[in-house]
């Protein structure tokens, strides 16, 4: 049913038609809306079937969805930022032990300093922890993506996490296309796990594995992943079939063809691009732009084929790797091995700084005559760094660094309007 | 064509809120809307900035609105304040929740720079204290808003509000919204008589 309705809500009612057995919940800025969206349908009585447990920390959440998972039930946790690295051991053992946990991630920025906005860099801090890792671009794919989720990870018995931008996406009201019951389970069958504590039928879980065996194991973990690479078109194809509209899939070009230069980029953002993609488009500049919806397993290939023949590519991320400069970047320098093609990284929107059209384009008008691939700020304010670094120099007990910066800008709302 | 509005006022006064309903509203026209929140940590009283576009076509875009076809300022105390008119179109649309002509404002350079009728004064606190009893100013601006631009029916606005708040408080927001939309209305009239 169309409606107009707040990203984290939609979201909420997308898990909910997916009728998971058990949710675990703690709140976390700025996925706060989604738990309280899904304890609204428990305790209403929309979703029948569901044990809604109130954990004391984000350890807790994942720790006991990967009980409940392992004695069988399908589970579903929510978290952000700092919530994601305090549970982030328990990230490591849902997927070590195949359990296919659905995780909703309200992307926002790691402290110190704290910030609660938008950015990356939590889903980059666990990229490696064996999880999928699907981006949204609108909330509308947010919602498909969670339904396509459950079943990828219940095919594979492994964790998906879902990554919605915080506040860009979860905070917004839009239109929202909320699928209806029967097509959900036309599309969803009922969990069946490929492992699970029984009393009547006793395994364990979770054994020692020492160096004889321990390669194998991780091993088979990666090849989970690489069969992955084949079903998550496979899954929005299908998905497509039955909702009949786009969502997932590994990546997706937009006006690439016969483009001199591709942005490439995760997420909400893919959204402002698109749109200075068509003014450039307009004025004669060949552009288009790639969203890869999957960064976990990471579509080698699929990047590869698409920036064929491109001649520069700028690769606009959300994270930053301090003393590297991009992590997504990197992956697609890895997907143009033995090409040589400009691949420009430029870091944006980090703790929640708007990306502005008006900046995007600037830097593209200006990269064709910018012979250093490495590594560009968009909007960088230089004075600011500058001053900072100066006045660092001049005295050993120079103080905090971010309350240096912040007396110089003043209020941490300016900027933002 | 895309409409964006921007709200401010402060924290408590149903800031974002306000951007959600008039997106509400616009749905309920047909249209496309996205509202969204200026993201800050809100706090009671302090200054708060919402969004909404309007388009007849997907919304893609996610920066915020930088150059506003409508301001609607929900607390007249932000006015010299905070820079609330950065960005604001040539042929923008203001509106003001004060008691105060738009004369006593002092407001003469942006008064001089829109076009006549272009920025408005309406009392939505005293509307809201005798419709709601209490000082909530967001649904009676957007019926203002309604009335001043025509971007939205008032139908549609009191849908909206309806939906944000069934019931009592749902009555008497709708009543202050429409007596907010009259007064707007004709002081419009005025304005293109003289």
């Amino acid at each position: 049913m169309l409606k107009q309705t707040e990203g984290s809500h939609a979201v909420a009612e997308a898990v909910g038609l997916c009728r998971p057995e058990v949710i675990c919940a703690y709140p976390i800025t700025p996925q706060t809306h989604i738990v309280e969206g899904l304890g609204e349908l428990v305790k209403s009585g929309h979703l029948k079937g569901c044990e809604y447990i109130n954990v004391e920390s984000e350890f807790a959440a994942l720790s006991v969805a990967i009980g409940a998972s392992a004695a069988g039930a399908r589970a579903y946790t929510a978290t952000s930022s700092q919530g994601l690295l305090f549970m982030a051991e328990a990230v490591y053992n849902a997927s070590g032990l195949g359990l296919p946990i659905v995780m909703t991630l309200g992307n926002r920025a790691i402290g110190a300093p704290i910030n609660i906005w938008n950015d990356h860099s939590d889903a980059m801090a666990l990229r490696d922890a064996g999880w999928i890792q699907l981006f949204a671009e609108t909330n509308q794919e947010a919602v498909d993506l969670h339904i396509q989720a459950f079943k990828l990870a219940e095919i594979l018995s492994c964790p998906v996490m879902v990554c919605v931008d915080g506040f860009i996406l979860t905070h917004a009201v839009e239109r929202i296309d909320v699928p209806e019951q029967e097509l959900v389970d036309a599309f969803l069958p009922p969990y069946e796990p490929v492992q699970v504590l029984d009393p009547k039928d006793p395994v364990s879980i979770g054994a020692m594995v020492g160096p004889e065996a321990f390669t194998e194991v991780r091993y088979l973990e990666h090849h989970k992943q690489m069969r992955a690479l084949d079903l998550i078109p496979e899954l929005s194809a299908e998905f497509k079939s039955i909702f009949g509209r786009d969502a997932g899939g590994l990546v997706r070009p937009y006006r690439t063809e016969g483009a001199d230069t591709i942005v490439v980029a995760m997420g909400s953002v893919n959204g402002t691009i698109k749109d200075v993609i068509d003014d450039r488009r307009e004025a004669g500049d060949k552009i288009g732009c790639l969203s890869i919806c999957s960064f976990r397993p990471f579509p080698l290939e699929e990047v590869r084929a698409e920036l064929l023949g491109v001649r520069r590519i700028v690769v606009l991320e959300k994270s930053l790797a301090v003393g590297l400069g991009g992590v997504l970047a990197s992956h697609v320098r890895m997907a143009l091995r033995g090409r040589n093609q400009l691949v420009y990284t430029l870091i944006a929107g980090l703790g929640g700084r708007p990306i502005l059209k008006k900046s995007l384009s600037a830097f593209l008008s200006k990269v064709e005559a910018e012979p250093h691939a490495d590594v560009h700020f968009l909007d960088l304010k230089n004075d600011i760094v500058e001053r900072e670094i100066e006045r660092a120099s001049q005295q050993r007990r120079s103080g905090p660094t971010a309350e240096n910066v912040l007396k110089h800008i003043g209020s941490p709302m300016a900027g933002l309007v | 064509m895309m409409f964006q509005a921007r709200f401010h006022g402060r924290g408590g006064q149903g800031v974002v809120t306000a951007a959600e309903m008039l997106s509400v509203a616009a749905f309920l026209e047909g249209k496309h809307a996205q509202a969204f929140p200026s993201f800050g940590s809100e706090r009671m009283g302090a200054p708060v900035v919402s969004f909404c576009r309007i388009s007849d076509r997907e919304i893609r875009l996610r920066e915020p609105v930088l150059e506003p076809d409508a301001l609607v300022i929900q607390d007249p105390t932000l006015l010299h304040s905070v820079d609330l008119f950065s960005g604001l179109k040539s042929d923008g649309a203001v509106i003001i929740n004060s008691t105060k002509d738009v004369a006593d404002l002092g407001l003469d350079a942006l008064v001089e720079r829109l076009p006549a009728g272009n920025i408005r004064s309406v009392g939505a606190t005293e509307l809201a204290m005798k419709h709601i009893g209490r000082p909530l100013p967001n649904a009676v601006m957007l019926g203002g808003l309604a009335a001043m631009t025509g971007v939205i029916k008032l139908e549609s606005v009191i849908a909206a509000i309806r939906q944000a708040f069934p019931g009592a408080i749902g009555d008497s927001n709708v009543a202050a919204a429409t007596a907010a939309f009259e007064v707007v209305a004709a002081n419009k009239k005025d304005a293109v008589s003289c």
